[in-house]
């Protein structure tokens, strides 16, 4: 079925694919009308939507290297950009981002900016030169263009370290949503998670990725845009949420003022569940100082040209100019999620607490609130939370607290929207970090198997062992990374932008200057990454036990001090040095030059 | 100056143009995040706030494509483009 003509007909079968989702959408709104039970929706939801992606990795099963790799080369540009976006946007971007702006507004933004602009760099200064280096994963680009085994080891060092960070709060996503839908405790769900997430890359790897990527990507955006173009017709806010909420955002503004954000005892807030916030930020204002806010975008931006995850979904183009194209269209389905994050956290917070709206809780009497089923259901999950504090019997701003999730997870049910939407919301979360958890998973395993295992250890070997190492390693790290998650040590969003701190720390600049510098050489490069890898680590580790910081460089943004670290060792090291070879400075200009052969052989 | 000098020198230039261009709505207008937000921006919206939700977002998907653009057309001129299908 995978053969010649399916590129072909890539449109007609992911045309199909859409109508038949939206078809079972219908039947459970159908099914939930005639009596079935929210818990069998959620599951119904859930269990489809993962068994599609079963069989599409199933089908997408190969024995060859670069099917294996880079899913043959041949993934057409705007599909290689849904399937970005879907390796893009983890759970974290669906489930926590609106939460993020609904509680801290602006200074929560930077990251939007940040998410969106690194894709600027990556079209700009990479991904059309590493798509024509014709290089099966980053570490691969790394030990060419400088040469030697140790620089090809520290760069896989790196993309493990960063993408590891990262994987285990993927895998705690799925479990915390496959806990919930089936309604099994967490400790399991984790490993149901990792076992649909293992289905879709093992038999075909970075083919079977892409085309469960695409497929995710479209249950992941109409489940996260239809509740927000419903709510916003329900509240009568206007039929095109992101072009008429004006109204709505000033009104937030104007309640804010009239309420003041009353600042809680210490005393009080013991009370309050962990994990829950009252709105204590103004929603629309700037509250962050600028270097706070740019710092911030800054460290995303980087972060973002320096995942290996991303930047391999580029190597699997037909042509140069197809990976260009493809950055811009990934960056467009991006956008369509991250533009209607804003508008969900501005209509959530509307409809909560504005009194004048039929939803509003605030300035309602305490018992009239915890008597509401949606409190009581949300309550009971631990993501809602009212308490009287000066005891006058009514719901003031700041008595009313709620977890990060609710404001994706719970505004549907507040705005009085049936069941299948939030079944549908359990789906698109579910595809949402199975789809990223898959993209880190493959990166790391890949560079494992085709740069430690392939290049460094045992350079002969045929290509069916290969394969059998890369999916052993890809399960033994699942499972690692399963087990980590299971512990459930960080949160979820905090780790993802360590993740990205700790991938610009050690690859940004190593990338760039080996396309963009000629006179970058292998000492410099090696210094580069250990440098910036130790001393980004190193910041961390002292801003955590309780270190100072200086330049207003926070655990959030420690890739800023760990990639300046990077340039200088990185420039000071290969001036020192004898520049490259005639053979490495000749490589560098071919790969400036879209046309002619890729500097490494297809099969390699 | 070879043929893939020029070329080169061509593609360093619509670099900096690019990255000037991100700059100024990634970082530089943030710089006045206060001062711009006073101001009502497109569909009503404090204007910083807009940008933070989809000008700066909008800006970015519009200049990779032009990025490309210019980039195929620069590879054209030199005879550096590929043949073939995207």
């Amino acid at each position: 079925m995978l053969k010649g003509n399916f590129i072909d007909n890539l449109p007609k079968v992911y045309g199909i694919y859409t109508g038949g989702f939206l078809a079972f959408i219908i039947i459970m709104a159908i099914a939930e009308q005639m009596g079935m039970s929210a818990k069998a929706i959620g599951i119904c939801f859930v269990a489809f939507t993962v068994a599609i992606y079963a069989i599409i990795g199933y089908l997408s099963r190969t024995a060859q290297a670069d099917a294996y790799y880079v899913a043959g080369r041949q993934v057409p540009t705007v599909f290689n950009g849904m399937a970005t976006a879907a390796d893009w946007m983890s759970g974290a971007s669906f489930v926590a981002m609106a939460g993020g702006i609904y509680f801290k507004g602006y200074g929560y933004m930077a990251l939007l900016v940040g998410w969106t602009g690194g894709y600027v760099l990556v079209a700009s200064l990479l991904a059309p030169y590493l798509r024509k280096f014709g290089c099966y994963t980053v570490p691969d680009f790394i030990g060419t263009r400088y040469g030697g085994n140790l620089s090809r080891l520290m760069a896989v060092i790196v993309l493990t370290v960063a993408s590891f960070t990262y994987v285990t709060a993927q895998i705690n996503a799925t479990g915390t949503i496959a806990s919930v839908a089936l309604d099994i405790p967490f400790q399991y769900a984790v490993y149901v998670g990792l076992i649909s997430i293992l289905l879709c890359s093992m038999l075909g790897g970075m083919r079977g990725v892409t085309w469960t990527q695409v497929a995710q990507y479209i249950v992941l955006i109409i489940a996260y845009l239809l509740p927000v173009f419903w709510i916003s017709n329900k509240m009568g806010a206007g039929f095109f949420p992101h072009f008429m909420l004006a109204d709505e955002v000033s009104r937030i503004a104007e309640l804010e003022a009239q309420f003041g954000f009353v600042k809680n005892s210490a005393e009080n807030l013991k009370e309050v569940p962990k994990g829950l916030a009252g709105i204590t930020k103004a929603h629309s204002a700037v509250n962050a100082t600028p270097w706070a806010f740019i710092s911030l975008a800054l460290a995303m931006m980087m972060g973002t040209a320096s995942l290996p995850h991303v930047m391999m979904r580029y190597f699997t183009t037909p042509s140069v100019k197809a990976a260009r194209k493809s950055v811009g269209w990934s960056l467009f389905f991006i956008f369509l999620l991250y533009s209607s994050a804003p508008m969900l956290a501005t209509l959530s917070k509307l409809s909560l607490i504005d009194p004048s709206l039929p939803t509003g809780i605030i300035g309602k009497s305490i018992s009239e609130v915890q008597a509401i089923d949606w409190y009581q259901n949300w309550n009971q999950a631990n993501l809602m939370f009212v308490s009287d504090f000066n005891g006058n019997g009514t719901l003031e701003l700041n008595e009313f607290f709620m977890g990060g999730k609710a404001v994706v997870l719970a505004t549907p049910e507040i705005a009085g929207l049936p069941y299948v939407i939030s079944g549908l919301v359990a789906a698109g979360g579910m595809a949402a970090a199975m789809s990223t958890a898959d993209g880190l998973i493959l990166a790391i395993a890949n560079a494992l198997s085709h740069d430690l295992y392939y290049k460094i250890i045992d350079p002969k070997a045929e290509t069916a062992k290969r394969l059998v190492v890369a999916r052993v390693l890809l399960v033994v790290i699942g499972f690692a990374g399963a087990t980590i998650a299971a512990m459930e040590i960080q949160g979820i969003l905090g780790s993802v932008i360590w993740a990205f701190d700790f991938a610009m720390s050690g690859l940004f600049f190593p990338l760039v200057l080996g396309v963009w510098w000629k006179r970058a050489n292998r000492e410099g490069a090696i210094a580069g990454m250990a440098l910036g890898l130790i001393s980004g680590a190193g910041y961390l580790i002292w801003v955590r036990n309780g270190g100072s910081g200086f330049l207003g460089i926070t655990q959030l943004t420690f890739g800023i001090f760990g990639s300046a670290v990077s340039l200088v060792s990185m420039v000071v090291v290969s001036l020192i040095t004898a520049e490259p070879n005639a053979a490495t400075q000749k490589m560098v200009d071919e790969v400036r030059v879209p046309s002619g052969k890729s500097i490494l052989g297809k099969q390699h | 100056m070879s043929k893939q000098e020029q070329h080169w020198e061509k593609t360093r230039g619509l670099l900096m143009v690019t990255l000037a261009i991100w700059f100024v709505f990634s970082i530089g207008i943030f710089l006045f995040g206060a001062e711009m937000n006073e101001v009502t921006g497109p569909f009503g919206y404090p204007l910083t706030y807009w940008f933070t939700c989809q000008g700066s977002l909008g800006i970015f998907v519009i200049l990779i494509f032009w990025f490309a653009n210019r980039q195929e057309k620069i590879d054209e001129e030199f005879g550096f483009s590929e043949r073939g299908e995207d």
